[in-house]
């Protein structure tokens, strides 16, 4: 039989999926035992019972000097800058993704535009970021709106583009104007497309909060993980690497159920 | 005063030519049949119909109207593909057939209520009643084209066109649709014209079957001639129209 026929039962599928990271992690405790070894005190490699030690402090322990617990502190600036920073981009990409997509005179004028503005790399337009909006939260916002506008306007004007034309030729036959079939044709098949791009687009737009928050923040992951680096408190620095992680992989997945849930047309189709 | 009328129809692509001098006058109520190779034009003829294009010379009107610049109300139609909304369950596609030409495409209260009866008429009239809730995914090719007549139908077109609209079904399911639009047609008496390579459908189906055909071959640039109508047959009564026996002969005829 053919390697590409062979399918992996239940269990072994399970054991599979583990494999990676169970190895990752005994790679990374022999790693830290062999340095530990060598060095009692070396911080380039903690232990793993450190940094669960570590975490469950960061978890649980407010700050001495604020009163606060920072990790959860830190969490929360950076969720708010992100969701506001995605979120205006993902309302921006559907107006502007319709317009170009339905309208061939702001096709004309927006698309070589936007397709031109998504070539200026974002990290590079950041000290100009924060000489016009000062460091504060605004700067971080534009700063990942500026990374993830262009990439979500012009996937969405494509797939706004590959609506099949006899559809829309139909929804006119029917009488409807340019705005009924904006909104009753093109927005709702363009939803879970949206949802698609941004999921794609939460990659980088962590790039450009961390890198934000590092370069300029009083608070924020990326601002404690560039902090913490100073003291190289390694165990602090994966703490706040896993955790990242995980809020990425949740927002991911809570997208992709968002998806399912809503638009069961799509699941159908395929 | 015929009720669609083509005069001196001319479009062309760039350069090349594709139809040249049709002239058509259909009456109302008519079934118009279109045949032809590949490539003769005939579909860009529908289009033209539609109002998706508007020719390069020559008009068409419908019952005297001014030409149409793009498609409305008038023409109803229905494609191979695509032609139902894939993220409206299929009640909500045939009530689109009436809501969307509100402004903002939808009905409220009591009106949607009315609109939801009606729809409901129209999918049993479709043998669709059953699947009101379901997406047109979950349909077989059969019952989308089903679904497509009867929404087109929703919104009450002058006339009907229909661009190869049997062309991806299985040949049972074909004869199935043959019957329901013979049916459909006999109780709206609409004007329809439907784009077919299936010639024997074509004259089954068809009052008229027009044929599109190159009237000349240019050996030295075949592309420098367009396509125009060159057989118009009179396909009722099986298409021997003027040798049906009027009175009777008391001569022994099967059937």
């Amino acid at each position: 039989m053919r390697l590409i026929n062979r399918h992996p039962g239940i269990v072994l599928r399970a054991a599979l999926v583990a494999l990676p990271f169970v190895a990752l992690f005994i790679a990374y405790a022999l790693g830290s035992q062999a340095r530990l070894a060598e060095n009692p005190s070396d911080k380039l490699m903690p232990a793993p019972s450190k940094i669960a030690e570590t975490a469950v402090r960061l978890l649980t322990e407010p700050d001495r000097r604020s009163e606060k617990i920072l990790f959860w502190y830190d969490t929360w600036a950076s969720l708010v800058r992100l969701t506001l920073g995605v979120g205006i981009s993902a309302v921006l990409a559907v107006i502007l993704g319709l317009l170009i997509g339905l309208l061939p005179y702001v096709r004309a004028t927006l698309a070589g535009f936007v397709a031109v503005v998504s070539m200026i790399p974002p990290l590079a337009v950041l000290p100009i970021l924060f000489i016009v909006f000062g460091l504060g939260e605004l700067s971080k916002v534009v700063l990942i709106i500026v990374g993830i506008l262009p990439f979500l306007i012009r996937d969405l004007s494509a797939r706004v583009l590959e609506i099949p034309r006899e559809m829309i030729v139909k929804a006119e036959t029917l009488g409807a104007s340019s705005w009924v079939i904006a909104l009753r044709v093109a927005l709702p098949q363009l939803m879970p497309r949206l949802i698609q791009a941004v999921r794609l687009s939460l990659g980088p737009a962590w790039l450009f909060l961390i890198a934000a928050e590092a370069i300029a923040s009083e608070q924020g992951l990326g601002y404690r993980i560039f902090l913490v680096r100073r003291f190289l408190a390694m165990d602090v620095i994966l703490t706040y690497v896993i955790w990242i992680t995980l809020l990425a992989f949740v927002m991911d997945m809570i997208l992709r159920r968002i998806s399912r849930r809503f638009f069961p047309w799509t699941e159908a189709s395929l | 005063m015929s009720f669609v009328t083509a005069t001196n129809i001319f479009q062309s692509y760039g350069r090349r030519p594709i139809l040249e001098r049709v002239n058509l006058s259909v009456e109302e109520g008519e079934f118009v049949s279109i045949v032809g190779a590949s490539g003769c034009g005939k579909s860009t003829f529908l289009r033209l119909l539609l109002a998706q294009e508007t020719p390069t010379r020559g008009e068409i009107r419908i019952d005297g109207a001014e030409p149409a610049r793009e498609p409305g109300l008038d023409r109803g139609v229905v494609f191979q593909r695509y032609s139902v909304f894939p993220h409206l369950s299929v009640l909500e596609n045939v009530i689109a057939g009436e809501s969307f030409r509100r402004p903002w495409g939808r009905f409220i209260g009591a009106e949607k209520r009315a609109a939801r009866d009606r729809a409901m008429q129209v999918l049993a009239r479709c043998g669709l009643e059953h699947m009101a809730a379901a997406y047109p995914a979950a349909l077989s090719g059969g019952m989308q084209q089903r679904l497509a007549i009867g929404q087109a139908l929703a919104a009450k077109p002058r006339i009907l066109l229909l661009d190869e609209p049997f062309g991806a079904l299985d040949p049972g399911t074909r004869l199935q649709m043959h019957d329901f639009l013979m049916d459909l047609r006999a109780e709206t008496g609409m004007t329809v014209f439907m784009v077919t390579h299936d010639l024997e459908e074509g004259f089954k189906l068809g009052d008229r079957v027009l044929v599109f055909d190159k009237p000349r071959w240019d050996l030295t640039d075949p592309d420098i001639i367009g396509a125009t109508i060159t057989y118009d047959f009179d396909a009722r009564d099986g298409g021997i129209p003027f040798q049906t026996i009027k009175e009777d002969t008391h001569v022994f005829r099967p059937n």
